[in-house]
């Protein structure tokens, strides 16, 4: 297969600023297309907030305040003519905790196609079964489409968020602490589902685990307090970290 | 995509439309009632004698029935409230007593005008009273204040309670003491809510309190008949042989348009604003 | 603390605990007095009139006849119209100021809806005879008393009613499931008619049959400017009756206990019957479902 390093996001000189508190302080970095790229640190330290920065979420919070460059395939994503609705569809999103629609199973995965505008009948049923396959929940779900996805557990709520996503066929899979709420099978799940997902899509994970970040990520970024404190190949950052306070982290001396 | 975000915009279009029209129609209403009633309201208007053209005596009985009806309702309704928040566990009684509140919250103001008419004027005989007007219209007020008390009480923080019961404290201690000062400018919010609905209620009071005022003026006895303001307005409206009746109805709606917002605004707004910042404080 | 005052705490703690569960027990002990001396001395009604005259006869003409048809029908028609006119502007409202307003614009929204509660029924009353009416009988060439002004004025009352209820179920939606849609490349308008709608679905649903049943009681608003003629209204400016005005409007002109006057308690018996059955009809049908749901 062949090896792809290509940039997918560049990020220069961000700040980020919540009312009069500056959350994130000039952080500059590289995400990797078709990689998995895991974002570290004690909580408050803005990591959350910085992957909800790539594809806006923060817009919905009202006090944010941004500048800086973030480009996405070389195009800035805060620029005039972007459209966030658009930037949404290509950067989607899965949550920490799992937050599946009051609605059907299928309805659910059907969502995001539909609203994008597909209405015929046979194709929302094979993106359906295609996303959920896709997501390690076909399954499970396949005899229970049409009822609510409510009644699933937890792990398979959380996998059936990852499906609904996929169903829009996003370029960048963003995930916060995706993992933090489910049981450790559950979990183990997604990380496999992650692995596969890697060879398709360009995955940031948000993780307080940092066994998680080591198992399953290619980069690694540790923030701490707003700042980014060390980014590099995973492998390198968890056994020879350069900053002190990385591997004080690491080392379980604070967090 | 481009039907996405048409659709989107049309749909945020007729939304702030129909948030514009709602605030517009208030507004219009206000002006209007005010700007007829400024024509009309002098201070012998609003505290003369009927006799001199006056809604005087409709204005006292106004806020005379309000403080009875509340004397009545308050305690029960509060009492209840209380029961529901800090005693009440899930049993028959408990759901007995939030579906009647539910029910008597959406009993028709007339109907409760008829079961007062029954119970005094028919059953006890008393005729026409202030004081039967005032005990119908605490039965509108008895289910609001149940509601207001409870969701005042339950904004108190649970660790409240516990600090106060792990000193040793009873429960009507801990009411008394942490529960009820911490949620009184609720309550106080709720009572100002209630009687701005009662000061405007006409059908429950037209045969509990009746159409006639009182020779004298001012007159405490609860036993005689007492036209309130909003049943004048009710009543000059059908009666064409009183003199000057679009004046007086143009200055009595004016008028209890002014005291509710009174009540709103003098009372009730600061008690919220307070509130909020106490909240936001901690 | 010494004994004698322990036990007198402990005494004042059982007398408030009384005394709160005696206050609802009463609560539960008016409504129940409500219906019972209310339908008591309706239901008398049938001693004099028949039955099947009063709920299928359309001529009120009392002593001799007595069929309530005209209002019931104007009760029900004047219900309908102004949700029909009220229910879609009040959730437009609502889902304005719970998802598109900026909050300064629902800083003064909110307490602006809670003034519309405010205003008394009998000043609505006002207002609509002395501006609504004028206008109406302009466009139509008539009186401009009847059933479409009725409706328009109970349409503004429900408002308040409507947008509280259905903004506070707008609200209680997790905001999660926003944030879930707009993360798939929703819009605005996709993420509120497809996923906060429906989620709140029975919230609205009983907004609107709460504004129902506060449209159906209304009594003096209506009685100003229905026309109070006790007939089917011929058209939709036509002048009408409802269950309120006429009781409102011939208590006092009808002996206690004679059959007309026990007909009016019926009439007042029908509305507890049907302001109850919404409340049923809420509680163990439109919430029922949600529980369903979950």
């Amino acid at each position: 297969m062949e090896v792809n390093v290509e940039n997918k996001f560049v990020v220069q000189n961000l700040n980020l600023f919540y009312k009069d508190v500056q959350a994130l302080r000039s952080i500059s970095m590289e995400i990797m297309k078709q990689q998995i790229t895991a974002l570290i640190g004690p909580s408050g330290c803005g990591k959350t907030t910085f992957l909800r920065v790539l594809n806006r979420m923060n817009d919905l919070i009202e006090g944010v305040r941004i500048d800086g460059t973030v480009l996405l395939d070389d195009q800035d994503i805060f620029g005039p003519d972007v459209d966030v609705v658009n930037l949404r569809k290509r950067v989607g999103m899965v949550f920490q905790r799992p937050n599946p629609f009051p609605m059907s199973v299928y309805d659910n995965v059907a969502y995001g196609p539909r609203i994008h505008g597909q209405k015929n009948k046979s194709q929302l049923d094979q993106i359906v079964e295609k996303s959920l396959r896709s997501a390690a929940l076909w399954d499970e779900v396949s005899n229970r489409l049409f009822k609510s996805a409510l009644g699933l557990s937890g792990g398979q709520q959380q996998r059936l968020c990852i499906a609904r996503l996929l169903a829009v066929e996003p370029e960048v899979v963003l995930m916060d602490e995706p993992t933090s709420a489910l049981d450790p099978l559950s979990t183990l799940k997604i990380e496999e589902l992650l692995r596969d997902l890697k060879n398709h899509y360009t995955i940031v994970i948000v993780t307080h685990n940092m066994q998680q970040a080591a198992r399953v990520s290619d980069s690694t970024a540790f923030f701490l307090n707003g700042d980014m404190v060390e980014f590099g190949p995973t492998e390198t950052l968890f056994t020879r970290p350069k900053d002190q306070r990385t591997e004080d982290y690491i080392t379980g001396r604070f967090g | 995509m481009n039907s996405n975000r048409l659709s989107n915009t049309v749909a945020t279009v007729i939304l702030w439309a129909s948030g514009f029209f709602i605030v517009g129609l208030l507004v219009f209403f206000l002006a209007y009632i005010l700007g007829q009633g400024f024509k009309v309201l002098s201070l012998d208007f609003v505290f003369g004698p009927a006799s001199q053209g006056g809604v005087g005596p409709q204005l006292f009985n106004t806020f005379y029935i309000l403080v009875l009806s509340l004397l009545y309702s308050v305690p029960i309704g509060v009492g209840a409230g209380i029961y529901l928040a800090e005693y009440a566990k899930p049993s028959r009684l408990t759901n007995l007593v939030r579906l009647s509140t539910e029910c008597l919250a959406t009993v028709p103001s007339i109907v409760l005008g008829l079961f007062g008419l029954i119970i005094f004027v028919n059953v006890l005989g008393l005729g026409f009273t202030i004081l039967g007007g005032a005990a119908a219209l605490a039965l509108l007020n008895l289910p609001v204040l149940v509601r207001v008390t409870e969701e005042a009480l339950r904004t108190v923080p649970h660790a409240h309670r516990e600090g106060s019961l792990a000193l040793g404290s009873t429960q009507w201690q801990t009411i008394r003491r942490v529960v009820l000062p911490s949620s009184i400018l609720g309550l106080i919010t709720g009572i100002t809510l209630v009687s701005g609905r009662a000061i405007g209620e006409a059908a429950i009071l037209v045969f509990t309190a009746g159409t006639s005022v009182s020779r004298h003026y001012p007159d405490f006895n609860p036993l005689v008949a007492g036209e309130t303001l909003a049943v004048h307005l009710w009543y000059v409206r059908g009666e064409p042989l009183v003199a000057n009746a679009d004046a007086v109805a143009a200055g009595s709606a004016a008028l209890l348009v002014l005291v509710v917002l009174f009540f709103n605004l003098a009372i009730g707004l600061p008690a919220r604003i307070y509130q909020r910042r106490l909240r936001g404080s901690n | 603390m010494s004994n004698r005052q322990l036990n007198s705490q402990l005494a004042y703690d059982k007398l408030f605990r009384y005394i709160f569960i005696i206050s609802a027990v009463m609560v539960s002990f008016v409504i129940f007095s409500i219906i019972i001396f209310v339908s008591k001395q309706g239901l008398q009604t049938f001693q004099d009139i028949s039955f099947w005259e009063f709920h299928t006869g359309t001529i009120w003409n009392p002593p001799v006849q007595f069929g309530a048809v005209p209002f019931i029908v104007g009760s029900v028609s004047v219900t309908l119209l102004a949700i029909a006119l009220g229910g879609p502007l009040g959730l437009a409202g609502a889902i304005f100021m719970a998802k598109v307003a900026p909050p300064w614009v629902r800083e003064i929204m909110r307490p602006a809806t809670d003034l519309f509660v405010g205003i008394p029924s009998v000043v609505y009353g006002w207002v609509g005879l002395t501006v609504f009416l004028p206008i109406i009988s302009k466009y139509t060439s008539g009186p401009g008393f009847g059933l479409f002004l009725a409706g328009v004025i109970l349409a503004i009352m429900i408002l308040p009613t409507v947008i509280s209820i259905s903004e506070d179920a707008l609200r209680a939606v997790p905001k999660s499931l926003e944030a879930g849609s707009y993360a798939l490349g929703a819009t605005r308008w996709q993420t509120i008619y497809r996923v906060l709608i429906p989620a709140s679905l029975p919230g609205l649903v009983t907004a609107l049959i709460l504004g129902m049943a506060r449209a159906i009681g209304e009594t003096m608003a209506v009685a100003m400017v229905i026309g109070n003629s006790p007939q089917l209204a011929g058209s939709l400016f036509g002048p009408t009756a409802t269950l309120t005005t006429e009781i409102i409007l011939s208590m006092g002109q009808t002996p206690f206990g004679s059959p007309w006057n026990n007909a009016l308690f019926y009439m007042a018996f029908t509305l507890l019957m049907i302001s109850l059955s919404m409340i049923l009809l809420i509680k163990f049908v439109v919430n029922r479902r949600l529980v369903n749901e979950q």
